[in-house]
């Protein structure tokens, strides 16, 4: 195969490529170099371009620096990179919810978002909000509740809906909100069609929204 | 320990523990992300490659050419696994296809390739450049298309009689004052739980360890060793975390075969999960079924002749979906019949969901029960409880050994305001939506399998059970460990209980609701023998002893449990066998469920606003951790009444809707709050621990409740499943 | 997913210009659609232009008494506007009713804007699709269509464009301002905004190689009632059969606007001069020329249903 570095990128777009330095390879140089890869665009002309960056962001109040692949989801550098597991995926195309993590206190997917997006943000995954010992109330009301049963969607429920009482706190209508111009609250349909996004396949929604409601309830 | 006459008074029955509604043992790890799921191993494996599997993209016909060379250059690529350089490898005897097919392609997304490299990233992108030339054969897709050409099945274990014939029904049916003749449909359903299939395989030497996430330890340990021709000593599989299965995880699938494969050819461990868009064609789904239903009855509402015949589909040598097995269990009537069609299709492999045969079986029957009552001018409950029976009625000499269906039924309309229905249908609304009540029957044999644990006591008083038993959301982390708790006379805070390791004593695994009350049988046997290695040590009469607060009492003595392990732990191991009790007695597991729809008169929106189950399935173990097994499975039931569908491409041969967007199941805002209530029973002719599973009963019959309540609603009756809103829409009323 | 590389632009024309000349490379704000395209390699753009950082993220007030809307706006916060809550309903409604908590905190005005189609055989890679790849032939047409196109296809593709937003923004007049490669900006009234297939479903939308959306600016407030109806199996998280979004005057004027049932938000401003005289004449005439398969011809008695019932209850 002809290497060409002609790529029809420019000199601004390689630098702009990655934090750190751009290597585009002569014509039969190895393009299989750590943190590198080729690029087939749709002239066939290739090239090893930096497809590695460095990134710095904060997880569970912890400053963290990784060297990803910019195709490296958040999710993944979550799970793979930081070994913060009970991120879970269930899907990988923001159809399950199972990968919800709040960035910034908002809540999203992370199977739809890549790492080197969040350069500086905020970022708390469901080993942020409590431990074994110590639960957070949110936590701990699933328990008691039997908000859950294989626990696989449960790290993702739980995140949502510390986010989702924090939406409702703020204001933010929802489909089944009556008058869109009042203020919303925290009633049982509020939560069920607020917390839609997370799929449980054992059924554990009549418990999760028992849960959901106890923490609602308790005074803040 | 053998189980072959009634159960009597045993230490379970003080109930200090079993019962009680305790919290889950494993919810703080479940909570806070701290439970370790098969994909998640870094504990284990520091640094494994990751494998991407690649669907074959035919439904049938061939590989003529493949092509690896692009994707084994491509940066990180460490191997590239296929039929032709996995070495032979055998098909066991729970699956129908291979799970590495090729060059014979036998449904579509069949794994024909792992491209495992350094990186997901990586694996994932070079799985793109691997080049298949297929040859595609015309394949049967269609299952009514094909139900001409359907035959009898081979009957098996799993299948029951093929063909059943009690008096004359042919006869009864035609003479019969009232008759009902209907046919019904239910579609193919994906299990779709929220963990994907999900293997970490680690080779050393000749020996292979896997961490997946399976159902069944001790059946898929030995299909992954007939797999891949090797030992089975030589195999560990390790499955303590299993992220939802209802039937996805019975058995091997290929994510375990191909990361074992995968890890061989690249010289270091492996994992692999299957990429959710395959799911649904790469494993098993629930068999779409085509049901006719006769029902004859003396005018009184006596049923007289009562026939359930079953078509369904599957690849050559699977199975039938069984969905008429309640048909010969539920209902007196002297005339009966029941028959199963297989006919032959080239769709993916159809094999159990959640409540294998009757779930589907239950939402045509209890249909065609409502449909028969309102031609009766009978209250649908009435109509079923007149029509009870203690024995089974193919042998009557048979009786059931515990069967409070009547009670289920009468408390569940009691407590549901079963008499503000209003028998006419198409009657009452609230503002723009018609409201239904609605209510069907819930049956589901209870099953029980050989289950054997191993318990150890040491010198700190703790109780440790291991068993390769599962927990897959079922709580048998906590039952168990409320098992051990209750025998030996502890807290819940001594026993741990570890679970899902091949290395452990063979259990009855999770399927088939026989879980709950196999593997706590087990536990409870290797517990009797714990306690007598525990009287041995204290030089105590084991008949006499009670096992209470951590003591060990005779007479005015008491000793420390845990003195007994001052010199040593003290290990027992034991399983729970069954003699021929369960042939004896009819063994089943009975709810009335009731459910209250609204449907948007204008749309055809179904939403349900109320859901009642009363169940009655021998001693509860956990009435939490139950109600939960209960609320699932009226959800699931819920999705299979209202959206859930695998859309088969008739002519492509596959399902189309092969993700999570395509394939709906109900969200949060489908399920409203569940109401669950079990009857106070116990039934000693099960377990020691007189209980029964429970698990897939929530899920059997609620489908046709809901069914009958959106027709109470519409006055439209609809017999194909699931009721969309374009199955009735034509027949609405106007929108004014 | 192939490999990319990433920057991040500045400034929109920037943004636009490093668009232009680099062939394929995409802009990348939500992710949410882009991403999910690009891990089945039906979008391979060789790099990505972040354009979080462009600051086109806030709600303005336009001198004509409307909104201009920033393109990086997310649906969460533009649903939460006070001011498009108490004038846009339609709008916020459409907004709310479309994907998930998670997904709208993520999604952007303008990423909703070209989310792409939710076809079945389109998200299938193995199967031939025109819009994916143009020539291949259409695997829907004969297939699974219960969810796809009744109007204005094509026998290339029978493709819906899945939003709920494109809906309102329709019914609204609303039009999309762009900046392109050579900085030059533009306005596109959203009626010419989105494509019908014809033979090149692959093209979705008037925007060219390169081009940035920027704002989206609705017209002053039209009053009256404000009626989003998303009709779909599942109760929530889910796309829609059909929607249908209304603004309807106490004089009986109105205007309608329809999901699900095209390859473009489908309006008829002919047809909604037949609004006095009730959904059947509307839709009659909006969706006169329809091409239904036999599976998805309940559209048409939902749509006209879904209208009468809208009507309902703005007169209640």
């Amino acid at each position: 195969m002809q290497r060409t570095p002609d790529t029809g990128l420019s000199r601004r777009d390689l630098l702009a490529a990655g934090a750190v330095t751009v290597a585009a390879t002569t014509a039969g140089s190895s393009a299989r170099a750590e943190g590198a890869a080729e690029i087939a665009p749709a002239n066939e002309v290739v090239v090893a371009l930096q497809t590695q960056m460095q990134i710095s962001f904060t997880i569970n109040g912890t400053v963290k620096e990784l060297n990803v692949d910019t195709r490296t989801t958040l999710l993944d550098a979550l799970r793979e990179h930081l070994h913060l597991t009970g991120t879970k995926k269930g899907c990988d195309h923001g159809q399950c919810g199972a990968c919800t993590v709040m960035v910034d206190g908002v809540r999203i997917n992370s199977c739809l978002t890549l790492a080197v997006m969040h350069e500086g943000d905020s970022i708390t995954t469901i080993e942020g909000l409590g431990q074994p010992g110590e639960l957070h109330p949110m936590q701990a009301a699933f328990v008691s509740r039997d908000g859950y049963q294989c626990g696989y969607c449960t790290p993702g429920q739980i995140c949502s809906a510390v986010a989702v009482l924090n939406e409702i706190e703020a204001g933010v209508p929802s489909h089944v909100t009556g008058d869109l111009t009042a203020a919303p609250e925290a009633s049982v349909d509020e939560l069920r069609e607020r917390m839609s996004g997370n799929i449980c396949r054992c059924g554990a929604y009549s418990n999760i929204i028992d849960a959901i409601s106890d923490v609602s309830r308790s005074p803040a | 320990m053998k189980f072959d006459s009634a159960a009597t008074t045993n230490p379970i029955d003080r109930l200090k523990v079993i019962g009680q509604p305790l919290d889950r043992i494993d919810g703080p790890l479940k909570t806070t992300g701290k439970a370790p799921y098969a994909y998640e191993r870094h504990d284990i494996v520091a640094d494994p490659a990751y494998g991407h599997v690649i669907g074959a993209t035919i439904a049938k016909g061939r590989i003529t050419a493949m092509d690896l060379s692009a994707a084994e250059r491509a940066p990180g690529v460490l191997a590239v696994v296929t039929a032709r350089n996995a070495g032979v490898l055998k098909k066991g005897n729970y699956n129908t296809a291979h799970l590495l097919g090729g060059p014979d392609i036998q449904h579509y997304h069949q794994a024909v390739a792992l491209v495992v490299a350094e990186s997901f990233e990586q694996a994932r992108a070079a799985a793109h450049l691997v080049r298949i030339d297929y040859k595609a054969e015309p394949g049967r897709f269609d299952l009514h298309a094909a139900k001409g050409s359907a035959t009898a099945p081979e009957p098996s274990d799993l299948t029951g009689p093929i063909d059943t014939h009690v008096g004359d029904f042919p006869r009864a049916f035609a003479q019969a004052a009232v008759r009902l003749d209907e046919t019904y449909t239910t579609p193919d359903q994906s299990h779709a739980m929220m963990e994907p299939h999900a293997t970490l395989a680690s080779w050393e030497g000749d020996s292979l360890t896997v961490w997946t996430s399976n159902q069944m330890v001790a059946w898929s340990t030995g299909e992954l060793a007939t797999t891949l021709g090797i030992p089975p000593e030589k195999v560990r599989l390790i499955s303590p975390y299993i992220g939802g299965g209802f039937g996805s995880k019975l058995f091997l699938r290929a994510d375990v075969v191909l990361a074992a494969l995968g890890a061989r050819a690249a010289g270091r461990p492996v994992k692999v999960a299957l990429q959710r868009p395959l799911i649904a064609n790469n494993t098993t789904h629930r068999p779409a079924t085509i049901q006719r239903v006769r029902l004859g009855a003396e005018r009184d509402g006596t049923i007289t002749a009562i026939g359930h015949e079953s078509w369904s589909g599957d690849l050559e040598g699977g199975g039938p979906e069984t969905a008429v097995g309640q048909t010969r269990l539920l209902y007196a009537g002297a005339n009966r019949m029941t028959s199963m069609r297989l006919a032959v299709l080239d769709l993916p492999e159809g094999n159990a969901m959640r409540a294998p045969g009757e779930a589907p079986g239950l939402m045509a029957l209890e249909i065609a029960m409502d449909e028969m009552a309102e031609k009766l001018g009978i209250d649908p409950v009435e109509f079923r409880i007149r029509n009870d029976t203690q024995v089974d009625p193919e042998h009557p000499e048979r009786p059931f050994s515990a069967r409070p269906f009547v009670q289920c039924l009468r408390l569940g309309a009691e407590r549901f305001g079963w008499d503000r229905r209003n028998a006419r249908p198409g009657q009452i609304r609230d503002g723009r939506w018609l409201i239904g009540l609605g209510m069907a029957a819930g049956f589901r044999n209870n099953l029980l399998a050989k289950s054997g644990a191993r318990v150890r006591l040491d010198n700190l008083g703790v109780v440790t059970v291991e068993t390769d038993m599962t927990d897959i959301g079922t709580g048998s982390y906590t039952i168990i460990a409320q098992t051990a708790a209750e025998m030996m006379g502890v807290p819940m805070e001594q026993v741990r209980v570890v679970l899902g390791d091949s290395s452990f004593p063979v259990s009855a695994g999770s399927g088939g609701q026989w879980g709950a009350a196999s593997s706590t049988a087990g536990v409870y046997a290797a517990c009797v023998k714990l306690r007598e290695e525990v009287a041995r040590k204290l030089s105590l009469n084991s008949a006499d002893a009670e096992f209470v607060d951590g003591e060990v009492r005779v007479g005015n003595r008491s000793i420390r449990l845990q003195a007994a392990a001052a010199e040593g732990d003290l290990v027992a191991e034991d399983r729970m066998e069954y003699g021929d009790i369960t042939e004896k007695m009819q063994q089943s597991t009975f709810a009335g469920h009731f459910v209250e729809v609204a449907v948007d008169s204008a749309t055809g929106e179904s939403r349900i606003r109320r859901m009642l189950a009363v169940c009655a399935a021998g001693r509860i173990l956990n009435p939490k951790s139950a109600r939960s097994q209960v609320i699932g499975a009226m959800t699931m039931g819920a999705g299979a009444a209202l959206m859930e569908e695998l859309a088969v491409d008739t002519r492509r041969g596959f399902f189309v809707n092969h993700d999570l967007v395509g394939y709906e199941v109900p969200v949060h805002a489908d399920i409203p709050h569940q109401e669950v209530v079990f009857l106070d029973e116990t039934d000693p002719m099960s377990t020691p621990l007189k209980a029964k599973g429970v698990g897939e009963l929530g899920i059997c019959g609620v489908g046709a409740a809901v069914a009958n309540a959106i027709y109470n609603a519409t006055g439209v009756r609809v017999r194909d499943y699931p009721i969309t809103l374009d199955k009735h829409l034509d027949r609405l009323p106007d929108v004014a | 997913m192939r490999p990319f590389t990433y920057e991040r632009a500045t400034t929109p024309a920037e943004a636009a210009a490093a668009a232009a000349h680099t062939q394929g490379a995409r802009f990348i704000a939500g992710g949410t659609n882009l991403l999910d395209l690009m891990k089945l390699q039906i979008e391979t753009p060789p790099h990505l232009i972040d354009v979080n950082g462009l600051g086109l993220d806030n709600i303005e007030a336009t001198e004509d008494g409307g909104l201009r809307i920033g393109a990086l706006v997310s649906n969460t916060n533009l649903a939460a506007d006070p001011r498009v809550r108490r004038d846009y309903g339609l709008l916020a409604r459409a907004l709310l009713a479309g994907a998930s908590g998670q997904l709208r905190n993520k999604a952007t005005t303008a990423g909703n804007l070209l989310q792409r189609t939710r076809c079945p055989y389109f998200y299938d890679t193995a199967q031939p699709c025109n819009k994916r790849q143009p020539g291949s032939g259409c695997a829907a047409i004969g297939g699974f269509t219960r969810q796809l196109g009744v109007i204005g296809t094509s026998d290339a593709c029978i493709a819906t464009h899945p939003s709920d937003m494109a809906v309102a923004l329709r019914a609204l007049d609303a039009t999309v301002e762009t900046v392109r490669a050579d900085g030059a900006t533009r306005s596109i009234p959203m009626a010419d905004f989105h494509r019908l297939p014809g033979d090149t479903p692959h093209v979705e939308t008037a925007l060219e190689t390169g081009e940035l959306i920027t704002s989206v600016v609705l017209p002053k407030p039209l009053g009256g009632r404000h009626i989003y109806r998303k009709v779909r199996d599942r109760a929530s998280y889910a796309f829609a059969l059909v929607s249908v979004g209304a603004v309807l005057q106490p004089d009986g004027t109105g205007r309608v606007a329809l999901g699900g049932v095209a390859h473009k938000p489908w309006r008829g401003e002919a047809a909604e001069s037949e609004m006095p005289r009730g959904a059947n004449a509307v839709v009659g005439q909006l969706l006169a020329g329809a091409r239904p398969t036999r599976e998805n011809a309940f559209k048409i008695t939902l749509v006209e249903r879904t209208l009468a019932s809208i009507l309902v209850e703005a007169k209640g």
